[in-house]
């Protein structure tokens, strides 16, 4: 059973964060940051060339995490991947002691750093779970040929909580559970508020899945009006925005640098204590966005 | 109708190089709604050729360019005629059933787009991918194989943004519009199905209606 499985059956608060591969192939940097985080989350996921720019393949850093004692998450998208491409994947990752997954749809190449790249989409998040799904429960692969072994993994889906119209989110939420899924990480949510009203829905609709709020820590007041502009599903509220702008301001008068980046950590970290201390869901998941050196600065404040 | 467009004027005197008497086959159909291949523009093509200085040695103007056994006798005249080599002014289907015809290259004056709505003229709008299973009795008539950027077949992805897709924020994301279709029609239990999406599978495909029906 995997940590993150483990931690949930227990009944205790889950931790995840999340890295991306370099784009190159040195992954001495990606190692140095991984051991920052060893033992202080249950599980990092890797991401799979997020926003469709291209990195080392997320399969790679999985095994040289779980080499170095990090227990890894595989995230998969259908991008890039038929449904062949995606099953010798995971295949390849069970035989690394990789046991943890996340089933992505994944971002347009379009929208990404090598366009003309053919975009696949064989499968889509629900697709791809119930791929895992039907391997584990027949010990067939995606032709229904048997495998000489079959792997079983702790299945894991993305879920948007502020989304219009939400009844669109939580249909699909609905089918990725049906699929296989036993946990979700949620988009960055920044108020306790968007978070309670998403699993107020959840609840409604008896939909029985662990769920793992997802934390951005922001970095400035900049960051976070480019987010809410371009980032679908992000939702920065202006009294948030207004603490960054403060904390450059006072930077600037005192001379002092990095004073948003600590209120941003700050705030990730009240918004975990808060989160854990009402139990409002089984976990947090934070997306450090290149900051992942802030990880456990951001635990430690949380009480974590 | 299949939608085309013609390509720059360049092109087609660059495929043509080394060739001096050339025959123009434009199209009655699809082409000629779409104002690529009717009779101006077969008309605009000889007189763009004959300033480069290509020798038009006739044009033929098929009610169907697709269609094989038409076509075999409209081109005669045109290789009576001496031409070294064919223009098509047709999609890609017509610019291919010309070519199955004659013994000398053919060459395409258009690129073939999709297969489309036309909203008004000169307005078109892709419809269509063609994948031999169709869902739209499903979808409240709106096809997520063609319209969805990634042919989703389990409602919208979290790319979308008020109602538009990440790839061209110009575009309605079609999982919104199949949401608001159905929730119209009363429908709204569809979504919870997964539909099967079989044009990435689709191969050349042949139908032979004659045997069907025997």
């Amino acid at each position: 059973m995997s940590k993150l499985q483990q931690r949930f059956l227990r009944g205790e608060f889950a931790l995840t964060a999340e890295m991306a591969p370099p784009k190159g192939y040195d992954f001495t940097e990606a190692l140095e940051t991984a051991s920052l985080l060893k033992d202080r989350v249950d599980a990092v996921n890797v991401t799979d060339m997020q926003s469709a720019c291209l990195k080392a393949s997320s399969l790679g850093l999985c095994i040289a995490l779980k080499q170095a004692g990090v227990e890894p998450i595989l995230q998969m998208t259908g991008r890039d991947r038929s449904r062949m491409a995606i099953q010798a994947e995971f295949l390849s990752a069970a035989a690394f002691g990789i046991d943890t997954v996340l089933a992505l749809t994944g971002d347009h190449p379009l929208v990404g750093d090598c366009k003309a790249s053919k975009p696949v989409f064989d499968l889509d998040s629900v697709g791809i779970l119930k791929l895992l799904s039907s391997m584990e429960q027949k010990g067939t692969d995606c032709g229904g040929n048997a495998l000489s072994s079959t792997p079983k993994f702790c299945k894991g889906a993305a879920v948007t909580p502020v989304y219009e119209p939400l009844f669109l989110q939580i249909n699909k939420l609905k089918k990725k559970v049906d699929a296989g899924a036993e946990f979700v990480q949620t988009q960055g949510i920044f108020t306790i508020e968007a978070l309670e009203s998403f699993m107020n829905e959840v609840q409604r609709h008896n939909i029985k899945v662990k769920v793992m709020a997802g934390i951005i820590p922001l970095k400035a007041a900049g960051m976070a009006r480019y987010m809410n502009e371009n980032i679908p599903g992000i939702c920065v509220p202006d009294h948030m925005i207004a603490r960054l702008q403060a904390a450059a301001e006072e930077g600037k008068e005192k001379g002092i640098k990095g004073l948003p980046m600590n209120a941003g950590m700050d705030m990730a970290a009240e918004l975990i204590r808060e989160i854990r201390s009402r139990g409002l869901c089984e976990g947090v998941h934070i997306m450090a966005i290149g900051a992942e050196r802030n990880v456990p600065v951001i635990l430690d404040r949380a009480g974590l | 109708m299949i939608v085309s467009k013609a390509k720059p004027i360049e092109a087609v005197l660059t495929m043509l190089q080394g060739v001096q008497k050339v025959g123009l086959v434009g199209c009655k159909s699809c082409a000629s709604a779409c104002a690529v291949g009717g009779e101006k523009e077969c008309q605009a093509m000889q007189e763009a050729l004959e300033a480069a200085g290509f020798e038009v040695v006739g044009t033929v103007l098929p009610d169907e360019s697709c269609h094989k056994m038409l076509l075999r006798r409209e081109l005669k005249p045109l290789v009576a005629a001496g031409a070294e080599a064919l223009v098509s002014l047709a999609c890609g289907s017509g610019c291919q059933t010309v070519a199955d015809n004659v013994k000398i290259p053919v060459y395409p004056a258009n690129d073939t787009l999709f297969v489309g709505q036309t909203e008004r003229v000169g307005i078109f709008h892709e419809m269509c991918r063609t994948c031999g299973d169709c869902v739209l009795g499903e979808t409240g008539g709106i096809c997520p194989m063609t319209k969805c950027a990634k042919s989703l077949v389990n409602g919208p992805c979290g790319g979308q943004k008020n109602g538009k897709c990440e790839v061209d924020p110009t575009n309605d994301c079609a999982w919104i519009l199949i949401y608001q279709r159905l929730e119209a029609l009363g429908q709204l239990h569809k979504m919870e199905k997964t539909l099967e999406d079989h044009s990435p599978r689709s191969y050349p495909q042949s139908v032979n209606v004659r045997e069907a029906k025997k």
